[in-house]
């Protein structure tokens, strides 16, 4: 069993048999008063959106889930193509089940597929993914604007903000909890 | 954690705070972190070290010393409250209390008033002492004059869908605040909310006209609660049976056992009017540097352990 203060985003809990992911979270308390998690979570089978206040003595189940190691082979349009690497099997997802994991996925990246009642509902990331950054603007020495970061293009199509000295072809670590950068990495 | 000039910030805001107790005569104290006995709230939760805790604000041991005679007092401390992590919370943060032998909360919102003008006025020059230059405080905020004053009842006919009464029969008061009236509080220049219903200041006295009204205020800048005032309740018998309350819905809600503060109970019969404030001086120092969330204002935060 879960408890409110389990609460956390990414977190995947039971709700009247259906499975739900957070997909954002606030504490807040007043000083004398209750604790109130505010949360927003997603039905991983129909993507629809619930918004909920949990008290401190609210529980939760854990979301019964199978994973499985598979690997991402391509997309085309909606569709995203994954290989059971054991035995070559094959099967797709839909750009909504992912929702912001299409921001990391690359070709043969290894990932890990859910399961519910058998069927693939959505993946776990690797925390930390390396993309080449395919669109920056060059860095303006003696810039003093005071600007400590730009906006870059991966090749996801996912767009963040960088330090400046980061530019077009370098590789750079991505987050995938938060979507932010974490450091330049060399290959 | 914080860079060189974060540190300077912080050292010259925490500086200046003791400054300006000491130049209105408080006496700086000290009283331990891990004690056997915890203020009974059912709303917080305590640390416990070994088959101690760890306190969630100083005010047993504060209140002890004033009703000892020590009549203006002020400490800044580590406390600690178990699971409160967010935006705005961490579970060990800096408290600054201080009290004030025969004052009530009127006096306290003024001492508040005084001392973000004090910060607001000598940071600048305190940190140019270290040739730390071209930082904004309180930006877009308004520290000047009297500070708004809005009763609770009035801030629930203003903001809120239900009134008050309603929100209380229904248990919603928290879930109001926080979502309906929190945000619009002190974003043109800080506000007090203040005269709490009584079953929500366990400590604190009743108004003498209205005895359904506790004489407890909160500060509020940016919809941030910072701060926690209220008129002492000094009456032995009645924080007794508040405690003996208190103690209860523990028990019932989570199955833990608090203590009985007796030696504070005991002490508190020598104490008379008196007025005392909790101000969290890490969000303090969060809005006044303008940061987003509590992690950024503070030296270490929990993500420079991961």
């Amino acid at each position: 069993m879960l408890t409110a203060s389990d609460l956390r985003k990414g977190l995947k809990v039971q709700i009247d048999g259906n499975p739900y992911i957070v997909t954002d979270f606030e504490f807040s308390k007043p000083g004398k008063g209750q604790a109130l998690y505010r949360t927003k979570m997603r039905n991983m089978i129909s993507g629809n959106q619930l918004v909920k206040t949990y008290r401190s003595n609210d529980k939760f189940e854990k979301a019964e889930l199978d994973e499985k190691k598979m690997q991402f082979l391509y997309s085309q349009g909606e569709e995203f193509h994954f290989m059971d690497t054991e035995n070559y099997e094959q099967l797709s997802l839909t750009r909504e089940q992912l929702g912001e994991n299409t921001n990391y996925l690359i070709d043969n990246m290894e990932v890990e597929l859910m399961f519910y009642d058998n069927q693939p509902i959505d993946v776990t990331l690797p925390i930390f993914v390396n993309l080449e950054v395919i669109k920056a603007d060059p860095w303006a020495k003696g810039d003093t604007s005071g600007n400590d970061t730009k906006p870059v293009t991966v090749q996801t199509g996912y767009e963040l903000q960088v330090p400046p000295f980061v530019e077009e072809g370098d590789k750079i670590q991505i987050d995938t909890r938060t979507g932010q950068y974490v450091t330049r990495v060399k290959e | 954690m914080l860079d060189k000039d974060g540190l300077h910030l912080r050292a010259a805001f925490f500086h200046l705070i003791r400054s300006f107790f000491r130049q209105q005569g408080f006496l700086e104290v000290d009283t331990p972190l891990r004690q056997p006995v915890y203020i009974p709230e059912s709303n917080i939760v305590p640390l416990t070290s070994e088959k101690e805790y760890l306190q969630t604000s100083p005010e047993l041991c504060m209140k002890r010393l004033l009703a000892a005679g020590n009549s203006q007092i002020f400490q800044i401390c580590p406390c600690f409250r178990k699971e409160e992590k967010g935006r705005l919370h961490l579970e060990e943060f800096q408290m600054l209390e201080w009290y004030r032998s025969g004052a009530d909360y009127h006096r306290l919102m003024i001492d508040c008033e005084e001392l973000l003008r004090f910060l607001m006025e000598n940071l600048k020059e305190q940190l140019a002492k270290n040739d730390i230059n071209g930082y904004q405080f309180f930006s877009g905020i308004n520290l000047e004059g009297e500070w708004e004053r809005l009763t609770v009842v009035d801030a629930f006919s203003r903001y809120s869908p239900i009134n008050l009464e309603q929100a209380l029969k229904e248990g919603k008061f928290d879930e109001i605040l926080v979502d309906y009236i929190e945000p619009y509080l002190g974003n043109v220049y800080p506000v007090f909310l203040h005269d709490y219903p009584v079953q929500l200041g366990s400590l604190a006295k009743k108004k003498a006209a209205n005895p359904a009204v506790a004489e407890r205020f909160e500060l509020y800048i940016k919809g941030v609660e910072l701060a926690n005032g209220f008129s002492e309740l000094t009456d032995a018998d009645e924080q007794r049976m508040r405690f003996v309350h208190e103690i209860a819905t523990i028990k019932s809600n989570t199955n833990r056992d608090a203590p009985m503060p007796e030696r504070f109970l005991a002490d508190l019969k020598y104490l008379d009017t008196a007025a005392g404030i909790a101000m969290g001086i890490d969000r303090l120092f969060m809005i006044a540097m303008n940061h987003r969330q509590i992690a950024e204002a503070v030296t270490f935060s929990p993500e420079d352990f991961l």
